[in-house]
């Protein structure tokens, strides 16, 4: 059974006072990981296919091409797992 | 190193010895013992707060700083006050990014008995006078400390002319590699501070006595006093070999080559609807680094598009909150040239930055 783990290979904050959150997924991983994730979230923009701005249960976040994503407004580690979890798995 | 007497440990010796000579004849020390290899600028600023600092500095006593400087510049004094109970005074910096030399000259004061500024600050680029500070500085009784990461690899630096009593760089923002830097002290001040670090290379001796139970231990002659354990020899040689290369170039030549780029970096982005420059708009007080942010995104978002088009850049605080504070920007992304960019990658850069202000 997939787990997050199988998907990202760091978790950090951003560099900057808006202490948001960068998700990195793991290179290999990076293309179905992208793929389950706008199958899942509701796109809101996007712009050549390079950053995509999303919705998940009323969280926004950011989706990169080059694999990452970052999520801003999120409260603790529970409840990003529980965001990535619904978008990953 | 200097210890064994084999043929290869002779060679690995003499190319190391004659990569320093190279690098203090670079940036004009009297003698190739002024300078000392480290890992990088933090550890040539650790190395002058913790040798010269806690041994020269005391209650009452106050370090001069800029609100301008990187993190490596304020963190290794505030840690060093804690324990010795020394004052840090910040001079202010204009809203354009530039030094308030009038805040900074009137916060030098007899008590100052060390004055820490960067030559070029990493975040907008902006050139200051050190040499004026400098001077000011010893008109005062105070010692001056120049970070010079960013100026180094980007102008002819001369530590005579300039008058500075420290100075420290890295390698790996001069075409060097990562892990090797610089520290140059006046061989006077360095001759009076003890070791940082304790180990091999950096004794002459240590000699037990069985009747006292103790090590008598006297130190290496400069430079190696400040160079404990076996150093970074193959990053001494390549930032030697990087140094000769940008002498090839011509260090003027490098300083306005990043000059013309920025003038015609910072033209094409004022065209940019969404795109904000920070810094001052006399663009001769600056050189090859341009803060900017993009209206409704945030740094990491105007990075990571850009990395899509193998533009790299940074993005956040870089490592210099104070001044982000002081333009109130909770990030800023930052573009920066170097002797290898050309303008057809400014056009690029500037497409691509027209192209995310449309998300």
């Amino acid at each position: 059974m997939a787990t997050i783990e199988d998907y990202v290979s760091r978790i950090e904050g951003t560099c900057g006072a808006e202490k948001d959150v960068i998700v990195i997924f793991k290179y290999e991983k990076k293309e179905e990981a992208i793929t389950n994730i706008l199958k899942k979230a509701t796109l809101k923009n996007t712009i050549a296919g390079i950053i995509y701005e999303l919705k998940y249960q009323d969280t926004s976040f950011r989706l990169y091409a080059s694999g990452k994503a970052i999520f801003r407004s999120v409260k603790n580690k529970e409840e990003l797992n529980n965001l990535l979890a619904g978008l990953l798995l | 190193m200097h210890r064994a007497v084999h043929t290869l440990s002779l060679e690995a010796t003499d190319l190391y010895e004659k990569s320093r000579e190279k690098i203090a004849e670079f940036i004009n020390a009297k003698t190739p013992s002024e300078l000392v290899f480290v890992r990088g600028t933090t550890e040539a600023i650790n190395l002058v707060a913790y040798s010269w600092g806690l041994n020269n500095l005391s209650n009452g006593d106050e370090v001069l700083v800029s609100l301008m400087e990187h993190h490596s510049n304020i963190v290794p004094w505030e840690l060093t006050a804690k324990i010795k109970g020394f004052t840090i005074k910040y001079a202010r910096v204009n809203p354009d990014g530039t030094l308030d030399y009038d805040d900074f000259e009137n916060k030098l004061t007899p008590k100052t008995k060390i004055a820490c500024l960067s030559h070029v600050s990493n975040v907008t680029g902006v050139i200051n006078d050190v040499k004026r500070i400098a001077k000011i500085a010893h008109d005062q009784g105070s010692l001056m400390l120049v970070d010079g990461a960013q100026s180094v690899p980007h102008m002819a630096v001369d530590v005579q002319d300039l008058d500075t009593d420290f100075l420290a760089f890295s390698g790996h923002k001069m075409l060097g590699p990562t892990g090797i830097g610089v520290f140059y002290g006046k061989k006077e001040l360095l001759e009076k501070m003890p070791p940082f670090q304790g180990g091999g290379e950096m004794i002459k001796e240590v000699a037990y006595s069985q009747a006292k139970g103790q090590c008598a231990i006297s130190w290496n002659e400069l430079p190696w006093k400040f160079e404990a354990g076996t150093p970074n020899i193959a990053g001494a040689i390549g930032l030697a070999e990087a140094v000769k290369y940008l002498e090839s170039l011509g260090m003027d030549n490098v300083l306005s080559h990043e000059k013309a780029l920025t003038l015609y970096a910072v033209g094409l982005m004022k065209q940019c609807n969404k795109v904000a420059v920070y810094g001052p708009s006399d663009l001769s007080k600056k050189c090859g680094i341009i803060p900017f942010s993009v209206k409704g995104l945030s740094s990491h978002d105007v990075a990571l598009f850009c990395d899509n088009y193998g533009i790299m850049m940074r993005s956040g605080f870089h490592c210099a909150q104070p001044l982000h504070q002081i333009f109130k920007l909770e990030s800023s992304a930052r573009a920066s040239f170097y002797v290898y960019n050309t303008e057809k990658e400014v056009d690029r850069f500037v497409e691509v930055l027209k192209e995310v202000e449309q998300f």
